[in-house]
């Protein structure tokens, strides 16, 4: 009797886990599906301009809607340069607040407080972020810009004049906006470090810094690569503060101090009023901004991959 | 999060199309269209409304391309456009289009630079600014007109729209029409690939740019920078004379407008007169020729011929242009033409 209602309670068991298994399945699917559809429902009214515009499209450094002559160069290199000047920031800074906040330089108080308010920038909406690009940012580079085209002018990129509505603007807030991202999963990926590494590192006669170097943050590498990857993407695709900051030129530079363009600001600025051909630019536009946040996906992956192989004999 | 970054326009489209479904009963009138006549639009709703309490019409300030748009969907009882609709169209509204210049503003050119609150520019010098040939304030091209006043040695910093706008189109409309150069190198459109300067989202985003910059200057509509206390250049007319942006001036340029009998589509691009102001435009109620539903109609056709009348009293108050009388008599006949 005991034995078959052991039995019962199995079988019973058995039903619930094959529904909460249909439902994970069906949660995973639906995922899959949507990311699909909306692949396609970009793809399909982007056709026109595909075909008519072809890899020129990527190559050709003007866009006039007026003339039906659709070259999203400018708006790829602008949101590549801002994403990377925003990531060069923020990366080595975000880093450095995670090893702070994961060693024990500070009471534990101090640290969970810091933390949380690091945390709380990744909270604050992007328009929240361009005012006060407005009001601080801008004025602060068009400062520093004049500084910097005077004596290093003859460099295309500090060339002048400089605007405060500027690539650098619009990369500087970028960086903050990323900062909490990098932080949170760096931090995250350190104090998950076995604490039997570390003491491991210091009876062999390793230095603290030499600890943190050699074993704490290779063996965090892939956590921090993960960080990345998802500052990156949020930095390609964020379009309210960028649109606000960046000055929105669609004329093709090499200056930081000069305006520049996004796809996702070209895409929020002209996509309301625009008309037949302009809205499959528009799509494909869209497309390739979704590529390329496939494409930053995809090089993360595989260096995280080398990154895991590289410290599988640490862990 | 990575991936989903068109979705919001998607949906945005789908939501837009959602709310401004058509509504069947005959007694709710769904308009949609440009954003810049909105406010006046929504006056006259809330006066006429007010007699008529029985009827609901709702206008939503979604853009001129998005108001043609749902206008040649039959989504809309009626649409509203800053440009009007070109021929082709027009051609594919099945049911007909009758075009009612609706209401009407100025483009002015709004400037920050301290120390100068009267400046005069001549026909060249404006779109040699704007086509970035002008780079300096003390230019001697603006020197000619303002000689007595120093003009600082800063650069100029020129601000426009970045989304499409119906405010671009009239203003590159007008330089194009000046200025063969802008017309080859820029042209005419909602949006255009300007040679130089700075782009804000909106007149609020241009006016940002401007109060930012010492040495801006950029286009707004007339009534946002009135009711915004903006400083704003005196321009040179076709005539030579230099002419300051008031009601009068535009009501000017409006009244030299030559408007076929059967289609009420012109633009004042470059007014004849010595006391028109140069940038002045309609902005068009697109309405069709045929109702299917008699009440629906009679309703469009009521509230219309409200705002036409005495709705153009709460123009000025608004910074729009109150129509000149010719033009509310050839509304008034184009009406007719509405069944």
């Amino acid at each position: 009797m005991n034995i078959g209602q052991s039995f019962g309670t199995m079988k019973h068991a058995r039903r619930k886990l094959d529904l909460f298994l249909i439902l994970t399945w069906a949660a995973s699917v639906a995922a899959v599906i949507t990311l699909v559809w909306i692949i396609a429902s970009i793809l399909v009214p982007a056709l026109p301009a595909i075909q008519k515009t072809g890899f020129t499209f990527f190559t050709n450094a003007i866009w006039d809607a007026n003339r039906q002559r659709f070259g999203a160069l400018p708006f790829l290199i602008g949101t590549t340069v801002t994403s990377l000047i925003a990531l060069c920031i923020a990366l080595p800074l975000g880093v450095f607040i995670a090893l702070f906040l994961s060693e024990n330089f500070l009471p534990p108080l101090l640290r969970q407080i810091i933390r949380f308010v690091i945390e709380l920038l990744a909270a604050i909406p992007s328009v929240i972020y361009g005012l006060w690009g407005i009001a601080i940012v801008v004025p602060f580079v068009q400062n520093l810009g004049q500084h910097l085209s005077e004596p290093f002018g003859f460099l295309p990129i500090f060339e002048g004049p400089a605007f405060g509505n500027s690539t650098l603007t619009a990369s500087l807030v970028l960086a903050l906006m990323v900062l909490p991202t990098i932080t949170a999963i760096s931090r995250n990926a350190l104090v998950t470090i076995p604490k039997t590494l570390r003491e491991g590192s210091y009876a062999i006669g390793a230095t603290r810094w030499e600890t943190i170097f050699r074993v704490l943050l290779p063996t965090a590498a892939p956590g921090i690569v993960a960080a990345t990857i998802l500052a990156f993407g949020r930095a390609m695709g964020e379009t309210m503060a960028v649109a606000m900051l960046i000055g929105n030129s669609k004329r093709l530079t090499w200056s930081l101090l000069s305006p520049g363009g996004t796809l996702a600001g070209l895409l929020a600025n002209e996509f309301p009023e625009a008309k037949g051909l302009q809205v499959s630019a528009l799509m494909y536009a869209a497309l390739a901004l979704v590529l390329l946040t496939l494409l930053v996906n995809m090089t993360g992956e595989a260096v995280l991959h080398r990154a895991e192989k590289a410290t599988a004999g640490i862990r | 999060m990575k991936l989903t970054v068109p979705f919001p326009f998607l949906l945005g489209i789908t939501a837009a199309q959602l709310l401004t479904w058509p509504a069947f009963a005959a007694t709710q009138l769904q308009g949609a269209g440009a954003t810049f006549p909105s406010p006046l639009y929504q006056r006259w709703i809330a006066e006429y409304t007010k007699s008529n309490p029985d009827l609901q019409i709702n206008y939503q300030g979604i853009g001129s391309g998005a108001g043609i748009n749902q206008f040649t969907k039959n989504l809309v009882a009626f649409g509203a456009s800053d440009a009007a609709m070109k021929d082709e169209e027009i051609a594919v509204v099945k049911r007909g289009v009758v075009l009612i210049p609706a209401t009407a503003g100025s483009i002015v050119l709004v400037y920050r630079l301290p120390g100068v609150d009267n400046l005069k520019l001549s026909r060249k010098a404006y779109t040699d600014i704007f086509l970035g040939k002008i780079t300096r304030w003390n230019d001697p091209a603006i020197i000619q007109t303002n000689n007595k006043v120093q003009l600082p040695n800063i650069p100029i910093i020129v601000c426009s729209r970045s989304d499409s706008s119906g405010t671009t189109f009239v203003f590159t409309k007008h330089l194009s029409a000046i200025s063969p150069e802008f017309k080859d190198q820029v042209g005419e459109g909602t949006t255009v690939t300007w040679p130089t300067g700075l782009a804000g989202k909106g007149n609020d985003g241009v006016t940002a740019l401007i109060k930012q910059n010492d040495g801006a200057i950029g286009y707004v509509e007339y009534g946002y920078a009135k009711n915004n206390k903006l400083t704003f250049a005196t321009l040179q007319n076709k005539s030579g004379e230099f002419i300051t942006a008031t009601t009068a001036s535009g009501i000017a340029t409006l009244a030299t407008t030559q408007f076929q009998s059967d289609l009420l589509r012109a633009w004042p691009s470059d007014p004849d007169g010595k006391d028109t102001y140069p940038i002045a435009t309609f902005t068009w109620l697109l309405l069709y020729k045929k109702y299917e539903n008699k009440e629906q109609g009679e309703a469009v056709k009521k509230f219309v011929n409200f705002g036409l009348t005495e709705g153009q009293k709460f123009a000025e108050d608004l910074g729009y242009l109150p129509l000149p009388k010719e033009v509310v008599e050839k509304d008034l006949a184009a009406l007719k033409m509405v069944e």
